[in-house]
């Protein structure tokens, strides 16, 4: 039976005695701990933002229609050359338009999924922008606004005017950065557009997007949906793209196989499009863990002396307890619990310290062209974090204290009885 | 009269530097309520007989037994149990756990049994201090008090979980002779009233002969 009451005691008298070498080894702890948190707060939002920036706007999964060589060439239907050896030069693809056949009743179907957060269509075509001489390529893409900034978060990239802008405005136009910068546009003045085939029709900007990444924001503009359609010439069910939000990410990969298989297009999931990215983030959680791992190996040093120091000196008093009646296991604990006294209030002024600095850091001001909607410095401030940091802290400690406790748990009072 | 401590044929070897045979064929017995000193020549090995009685040697050989039960080999946590409820130790040397006060250090194996309340156990504490009149040291840290003080500590938390039996080794080694005609009175009165049995190492001739018997030892046997 132990007695906890006296045991914490005892142990308490013990530290509060050596109140400057035991909070020498809390301190090391809070470092560890408060290292841990910053680091991980810093580099997970960083990891974050950079997850926004790439993944929010990438769709889940991307549904199109590629233009490639028929999988099965005439021949292979041929019944009589079943079986033999056939060779056959010079394949081109067969003559097809890029529009998604039956896309109106697909985006049904796939709005109605229960994984689906949402599908929306888009149109894209290649077209040219005219300013007085300047002609300068580029692609404009139809979408629809108030959805793409549902699902997209698309309004983050619009660094004047805003998604309603261009959802009143039938003629409106959200032109790349870039290319306003190129020909000297701004937000209310007008840019002609010209099709492939010649055609010219004039645009009122109503407002610029900038996604930080310089080839996109040179050469795309956004406009509605029905704006592209008529400029094409083409009716309201030629749709190009099918972009997909879903409620878990992780299916993406299953579902755009299912897509492929039941529709006969191209659907491409999120990780296939990023795999590089991934990698980038795995690096970074790594180093995190190696530093705090690192530090707080070195704060268990630190206990792990302390602790055979206050052993050494307390020979006397372990003897005495056990003369007394205390069993080497009490003996054992008073230690144990003084190793983790130590690791629990090092490691709380650990995580209060790393909360304050990642607080302090996401105070720092941060801006790049590249992330418009960027101010400060990003920190991710995960209670699943707070919650490893002290279970490291008591973890370490723990190893910390075993030994030297089981060093007093063995001392024989006799011996030290005698020295005396 | 039932015996409360009791060895039989115990003997004991120091292997270091060379075997050294301390204790040869050690046949005693305390009954209860008595009072029983034991003397001999220093080095004799009385302090080592001490240790086995009181449970912390462990390795030795023959039996112990504690109110007609074999000790011997119990294990380590019924042992600790043991010295913690029926044996009250004073040592040759005051040992007190010095970063406590003198109530606490005499409260503390109280504390560890656990079968009062605390305050129950305060009360208890402050009486043992008064009898070994010490009670106005009762909040001063264990360190700053005198040798003799340090000493009627030690037979107070003796005293705490009033005990089977109390082991002495020289429990009188450090008092001036009023207070260890005291310290005498304190133990033949607690062994009339309460029936407390003591066995006490002694070099004191006087304080021997004034207990009810006395154990003589010689290099390692009992002589009567
Ligand atoms: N750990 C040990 N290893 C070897 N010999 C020891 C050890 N401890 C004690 N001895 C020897 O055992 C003998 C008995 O020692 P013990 O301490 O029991 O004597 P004592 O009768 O208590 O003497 P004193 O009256 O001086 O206290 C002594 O000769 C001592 O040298
Ligand atoms: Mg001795």
């Amino acid at each position: 039976m132990t007695n906890w009451k006296v045991i914490l005691n005892i142990a308490k008298t013990h530290l509060l005695t050596k109140f400057k070498q035991t909070s020498t080894a809390a301190l090391g702890v809070t470092f560890g701990i408060g290292a841990y948190i910053t680091l991980v707060c810093f580099m997970t939002g960083l990891n974050k933002m950079l997850d926004d920036l790439i993944l929010d706007q990438t769709p889940h999964i991307h549904v199109y229609n590629e233009i490639e060589p028929s999988k099965q060439q005439p021949v292979d239907l041929y019944e009589e050359f079943k079986n033999s050896f056939k060779v056959v030069h010079s394949i081109k693809p067969k003559l097809s338009q890029s529009k998604i056949h039956n896309a109106l009743p697909i985006i049904k179907y796939l709005n109605e999924d229960k994984n689906v957060r949402g599908a929306i269509p888009q149109v894209k075509s290649q077209i040219f922008y005219i300013a007085g001489s300047i002609e300068l390529g580029g692609n404009l893409t139809g979408i629809i606004p108030l959805e793409e900034a549902r699902l997209f978060n698309f309004q983050n990239y619009i660094i004047k005017g805003s998604t309603t802008d261009l959802h009143k405005n039938d003629n409106g136009i959200l032109l790349g950065a870039g290319v306003a910068k190129k020909m000297s546009l701004d937000v209310g003045d007008r840019v002609q557009i010209s099709t492939i085939d010649g055609e010219i029709f004039p645009l009122k900007i109503v407002g610029l997007f900038q996604s930080g990444i310089a080839d996109i924001d040179n050469i795309q503009s956004f406009t509605n949906l029905k704006t592209v359609q008529r400029i094409l010439g083409e009716s309201d069910n030629y749709i190009t793209d099918i972009n997909v939000k879903l409620h878990d990410m992780s299916s993406a990969f299953q579902m755009s196989q299912d897509i492929e298989k039941q529709f006969k297009l191209k659907a491409i999931d999120v990780e296939t499009a990023n795999a590089q990215f991934q990698t980038g983030m795995t690096i970074r959680n790594m180093i995190t863990y190696a530093v705090s791992i690192t530090l707080l190996i070195v704060a268990g040093f630190g206990i792990y002396n302390i602790l055979n120091m206050l052993i050494y000196e307390k020979m006397n008093d372990i003897a005495i307890l056990k003369a007394t009646g205390f069993s080497g296991k009490d003996v054992q604990m008073i230690f144990m619990s003084q190793a983790l006294i130590i690791g629990i209030v090092g490691g709380v002024l650990g995580l209060i310290i790393g909360y304050g600095l990642a607080n302090y850091i996401n105070t720092l001001p941060f801006e790049t062209e590249a992330l418009p909607t960027i101010k400060t410095l990003p920190v991710n401030l995960n209670p699943m974090f707070f919650i490893i940091g002290i279970s490291f802290a008591l973890i370490s400690t723990f190893f910390a204290g075993y030994l030297p406790s089981k060093k007093a748990k063995k001392i024989d009072p006799v011996r030290i009885i005698r020295g005396q | 009269m039932k015996k409360v401590l009791e060895t039989k044929h115990v003997h004991k070897y120091f292997r270091k530097p060379v075997l050294f045979h301390v204790l040869k064929d050690i046949n005693i017995d305390v009954k209860k309520g008595e009072f029983v000193s034991i003397m001999g020549k220093s080095g004799c090995g009385k302090s080592t007989l001490l240790y086995i009685l009181s449970t912390m040697d462990t390795d030795y050989e023959g039996e112990l037994f504690l109110n007609e039960e074999l000790i011997t080999g119990q294990n380590n946590d019924v042992l600790s149990y043991i010295r913690n409820k029926h044996i009250g130790f004073v040592f040759q040397f005051h040992y007190l756990l010095s970063e406590f006060s003198v109530l606490e250090n005499v409260m503390l194996p109280a504390k560890k049994l656990a079968e009062k309340s605390l305050e129950e156990i305060e009360y208890d504490a402050m009486q043992k201090l008064k009898i070994l009149e010490i009670d106005k040291l009762a909040q001063k840290r264990a360190s700053r008090i005198s040798g003799g003080e340090k000493q009627r500590v030690a037979i107070a938390r003796a005293l705490i979980n009033n005990p089977a039996i109390i082991l002495g080794d020289e429990p009188t080694g450090n008092l001036d002779s009023y207070n260890s005609d005291n310290v005498f009175e304190i133990f033949k009165q607690l062994s009339i009233d309460q029936g407390l049995s003591l066995l006490v190492v002694t070099h004191d001739i006087d304080f021997a002969d004034r207990t009810d018997r006395i154990i003589e030892m010689s290099d390692g046997e009992i002589l009567y």
